[in-house]
């Protein structure tokens, strides 16, 4: 390995890190759009992944399953926006303590 | 040059993934968010994933985003309050603690791996929106199709959803 070339596995890891916030943000914020966010994180983490294991088997399957990552997280995006303003508009709060109607 | 760029953007996707889960704010959480999603379409395209890190620009930090921030003004979200931490030991030890198991962890995968060789920028040119067209369009025909129906159902959704009650 010259020094040219960066290691795989050092992306590997800041995939995993990413990841690894992400799931931080989304146990320990209280707000739901950063709860949202920290899951787009996420999803972006594995999309490097993703996008790395393709390089290593010089395929372009990993660059295919980013695509409907990237298309599945709109989607997601769009309604999980749509279900907050509703929230937002029924309890006037953003803090996910004070929805729990589904509690108990 | 290869090492160079991906620790600088490495550092910066990091650095702002750090500071989109401690930023009290949405606005400066979504910031961040672009940041992250930035470097990554760098390191995309060192690893030859030209089409992949135009859509994540065009589509992550340009439509998403866009998105987030229009709901987080249109709902004026603030700040959240500040809750009190459960345990003083907790603060201290966490994240030097969560450091120490993150390099171990990474040395191990380093370890343990055998060791292909590294990546080189322009070593794999498969990623042109050509080679990923032609996947999709034949390889993945059906899952791209079922994906529009999912992007109907969303906007179907979201409309839904979404939508002044009319009476």
């Amino acid at each position: 390995m010259t020094m040219t070339s960066v290691p795989l596995s050092w992306y590997l890891i800041l995939s995993a890190v990413l990841f690894t916030l992400g799931v931080a943000g989304f146990l320990f914020r209280r707000n739901i759009i950063t709860v949202f966010m920290s899951i787009e994180l996420m999803l972006n983490a594995v999309n490097l992944s993703f996008v790395a294991f393709s390089y290593q088997w010089r395929q372009v399957d990993g660059h295919v399953y980013t695509f409907f990552v990237m298309v599945v997280a709109a989607a997601e995006a769009a309604v999980g926006l749509a279900i907050i303003l509703t929230v937002f508009k029924n309890r006037a709060t953003l803090q996910i303590d004070d929805v729990d109607s589904m509690k108990n | 040059m290869d090492v160079i760029l991906f620790l600088l953007f490495a550092a910066i996707a990091v650095a702002c993934g750090v500071n989109l889960v401690v930023q009290k704010h949405p606005i400066a959480s979504a910031l961040s968010l672009v940041g992250v999603m930035g470097s990554l379409a760098v390191l995309y395209l060192l690893l030859g994933a030209e089409f992949i890190a135009a859509a994540q620009v065009i589509v992550y930090a340009g439509a998403i985003m866009v998105l987030f921030l229009f709901v987080i003004m249109l709902l004026n979200a603030g700040g959240e309050p500040k809750t009190p931490g459960k345990s003083r030991m907790a603060g201290l030890l966490g994240i030097p603690l969560m450091a120490v198991l993150l390099g171990l962890l990474s040395y191990l995968v380093q370890r343990a791996l055998p060791k292909p060789a590294g990546v080189t920028f322009g070593a794999f040119t498969g990623g042109k929106p050509y080679d990923v067209g032609k996947a999709i369009f034949t390889e993945y025909m059906l899952p791209f199709e079922i994906t529009s129906v999912l992007i109907l159902i969303a906007i179907l959704g979201a409309i839904v959803l979404a939508r002044k009650e009319i009476d």
